[in-house]
């Protein structure tokens, strides 16, 4: 088996990093990976909340007309409300700050579909393997039909130091949603309070930015992840409850 | 669309990188107690003590070596990762540097970067190849860990 190459780069608040099997070379991965820097980093500029001069603070402080955006800021927003309509109002883009006042907070929605376009860049890379992760969120391709898949661990968000499950990838998206290592920055929206009874959630699709709004959204329906994710087709998923039991769904 | 199996497993393997954050089951600790990073713990040490403060390589008769990453800043506090290898595979991870400023902090740490190293040592062994769950505060040890990677020629 050919070795894996690997590349990881801080960005967007988070390690990214890529994992590359197959016969590309190494000067066909450091461009591919600079591509794939770049763009995120450009998205950073874009959507961080943390930058105040990014155009969605700009935004969020009407400084900036929505017409005025790039044309990625109206896609992710549209994503957001679409997100926001299929989770019942669990997931939202629009939430209030300790002030009570409103505030754009697309962190939820950015991420995965910034990974996802991101992992275009990797298909120059013909004929390998490639697996993306941003934070533990990631999209895997395998080239050859022949290869062994990608062998995602998910990890256990009561000890960190165990994986709980093993799932293999061949196409496809894995992200996980809970409280393991920020803190209970997740709320139900519904209610403004970090969801009960359940610890973490794992959504696997074909696509990272449903997997990850669905993870999230099904981590915000606290006892009822499980219920919420088998109504959404064609995801696979594993919900770990606050009592360390499990529940596979799909 | 390609079929995507859901692997239950009771539990992988248990990584012996503890800093003094102790599990309840004796088979891991016993192990952990050998290492040299469990004389880093209770928030004593200071964040450049620990270290060999080195980014150069040191090699034994044996034919094993080991290599240090450049420190990494996070939020936190520098993150430094050491790498035993021996004939190119690598043989054990260790961070020799880890952000102690408060203990919340090194909690969050102590939590969260054994998965990492346990990603390290799995994906040599083609178990695991990628961690779905490990976020942030695994910035430093990957930026750490990736540079003595660079220094051992296995990237």
């Amino acid at each position: 088996m050919t070795a894996t190459v690997r590349r990881v780069e801080q960005l967007m608040g988070m390690p990214v990093s890529l994992a590359v099997r197959g016969p590309a070379g190494l000067p066909a991965v450091d461009a591919a990976w600079a591509a794939v820097v770049a763009e995120l980093r450009e998205v950073d500029r874009v959507f961080s909340r943390y930058r105040a001069d990014s155009v969605v603070s700009r935004l969020g402080r009407g400084e900036l007309a929505l017409a005025d955006c790039p044309p990625e800021v109206a896609e992710v927003l549209a994503l957001g409300a679409r997100a926001e309509e299929e989770s019942g109002g669990a997931f939202r883009v629009h939430r209030p700050g300790p002030d009570g006042i409103l505030r754009l907070d697309a962190d939820g929605v950015v991420k995965g579909w910034a990974v996802q376009r991101a992992a275009r860049h990797l298909a120059a890379l013909a004929g390998s393997g490639t697996c993306l992760s941003a934070g533990g969120d990631m999209v895997c391709t395998t080239a050859d039909p022949a290869a062994p898949p990608w062998r995602i661990g998910i990890e256990d968000p009561h000890d960190p130091r165990r994986v709980l499950a093993v799932v293999p990838v061949t196409d496809g998206a894995v992200a996980t949603s809970g409280t393991a290592h920020r803190g209970e920055h997740l709320v139900d929206a519904r209610t403004g309070r970090p969801p009960s009874g359940v610890a973490s959630v794992t959504v696997i699709a074909d696509d990272l930015g449903r997997a990850d709004v669905d993870a999230t959204a099904a981590y915000a329906h606290g006892p009822d992840a499980a219920a919420w994710l088998s109504t959404r087709p064609g995801r696979t998923g594993l919900v770990v409850w606050a009592d360390g039991s499990t529940t596979t769904v799909g | 669309m390609k079929k995507i199996v859901l692997w239950l497993m009771s539990t992988l393997t248990v990584v012996v990188l503890l800093f003094g954050y102790h599990t309840s089951t004796s088979s891991s600790s016993a192990s952990a107690e050998s290492s040299a990073v469990t004389s880093v713990d209770g928030g004593t040490s200071t964040p450049d003590g620990t270290g060999t403060g080195s980014s150069s390589g040191s090699s034994s008769a044996s034919g094993s070596s080991t290599v240090t990453g450049d420190p990494a800043a996070t939020r936190w506090g520098p993150v430094q990762v050491e790498l035993t290898v021996a004939n190119g595979t690598i043989t054990d991870v260790q961070v020799v540097e880890y952000p102690t400023e408060n203990r919340k902090d090194q909690q969050i740490n102590a939590r969260a970067l054994p998965v990492l190293v346990q990603e390290t040592l799995d994906a040599q062994s083609a178990d695991v190849d990628m961690v779905s769950g490990a976020t942030v505060t695994s910035e430093g040890y990957l930026e750490s860990l990736q540079s003595a990677l660079d220094q051992a020629g296995l990237s």
